[in-house]
């Protein structure tokens, strides 16, 4: 019940921010909506502690910064390697482990991987991941501990 | 004016991407450089309701992310199975947490 | 009272300029990463280039479009479509990577001893894109 009622805040808060009228009756079809899509989710089983993952928001919140820097540093090198007359790039294919629990920690590693330019993970097997990466020399498996644990801290805490 | 030379860039950038979409050796190539345009699309989009003075154009913006995200993946699906009535099956979870 | 006025009088003289430049920014990262998407020699080496554009060109495009943006609603759309982004573009490239490696395509890795024949394909690719 809590889900749906933070689901349904979430929800009509989208509505009407890409509405922007405040008519009664914009407003009325906004509601009706927006119920609608909670009982489809209802009865799609999405409510339980991952599909509704409003609990994890301020933690996700302290990570996104890291996760910024990270992008920023990364797409520098990216750039560079486009931009270079020889190219000098050295693929390689890494196996990773994860310490991640839940699906979703899992999912915003393997996201975070994928989001910083220069590794992209292509396969997922229980807590094994199959990164490709550009440069073999800044993607050895002990470079990705320290997104690993926290990532691990923003969702599982 | 910054916003006409943003755009002159991107258009660019979507002719490059077209070029590799003529090229590309294999499917997947062409399917990421596909989903790449459509991003490029998006942004632009944007840019050109600001250099327009018309930020409607966002909402235009907004439905093409959607679209171009569900094309991407109905494509990838049906190059794999032939077909759009596989149900993805969910991979049993190890043990159940709560 | 009067320092507050300021800085938001300060700031309206100077954010559209800031935001006009970011969009710039971002927008030659993006012919950057085009660049990199024809040169690159195969189709996973392309995927990392293809990333540029999706992270460090929406995060400028966007963040200078805020700050070119006219109204309180315009920076609330502008922040959904980043989110949106930010969600979909690596779950997209997972796909495609992962339909790739599951259709059989192998990457190009350059391990010490086949060196020379990594080079050799570079060169290859290179010929057939300027050619």
């Amino acid at each position: 019940m809590r889900y749906a009622f933070v689901l349904f805040i979430i929800l009509y808060a989208l509505w009407y921010g890409l509405s922007g009228y405040n008519k009664p009756l914009l407003l009325g079809l906004g509601l009706i909506s927006t119920i609608l899509a909670c009982v489809l989710a209802w009865r799609f089983r999405l409510f339980d502690r991952e599909g509704v993952p409003y609990l994890t928001i301020p933690r996700l919140l302290l990570y996104l910064p890291w996760l910024f820097r990270e992008i920023v540093t990364s797409n520098i090198r990216v750039i560079r390697a486009c931009l270079r007359v020889d190219l000098d790039i050295d693929p390689v294919l890494v196996k990773v482990k994860t310490s991640c629990q839940s699906d979703l920690s899992k999912t915003l590693f393997a996201n975070s991987i994928t989001l910083t330019p220069g590794t992209v993970t292509i396969d997922v097997d229980r807590d094994e991941l199959l990164v490709h990466a550009l440069y073999a020399s800044v993607a050895k498996p002990e470079d990705f501990i320290e997104m690993d644990r926290r990532c691990k801290r923003a969702i599982d805490g | 004016m910054m916003i006409a030379v943003a755009v002159i860039a991107l258009v660019m950038a979507l002719i490059l991407m077209l070029i590799r979409v003529l090229l590309g050796p294999s499917l997947y190539d062409r399917v990421l450089a596909v989903n790449s345009f459509g991003q490029k699309t998006v942004l632009l989009l944007g840019l050109l309701g600001f250099f327009m003075g018309r930020p409607d154009f966002l909402d235009l913006a907004i439905l093409y992310a959607l679209i171009n995200f569900v094309a991407t993946i109905a494509i990838l699906k049906f190059v794999r199975y032939r077909s759009f009535q596989v149900t993805l099956v969910k991979r049993p979870a190890p043990e159940k947490e709560v | 009272m009067s320092f507050f006025s300021e800085i938001g009088a300060l700031y309206g003289q100077y954010a559209p300029l800031l935001g006009g430049a970011l969009c710039v920014f971002g927008a030659v990262l993006t012919l950057f990463g085009a660049i990199g998407v024809l040169r690159f020699p195969d189709f996973y080496t392309r995927l990392h280039a293809a990333s540029v554009t999706d992270t460090g060109a929406v995060l400028a495009l966007i963040t200078g479009m805020c700050l070119m943006s006219p109204s309180g609603l315009v920076t609330y759309k502008l922040i959904i479509i980043l989110i949106f982004l930010f969600l979909t573009s690596p779950t997209a490239s997972h796909a495609v990577a992962n339909a790739a490696l599951k259709a059989g395509l192998t990457p190009i890795l350059s391990k010490p001893d086949d060196k020379a024949q990594t080079a050799e394909t570079d060169q290859d690719t290179a010929k057939e894109v300027t050619s």
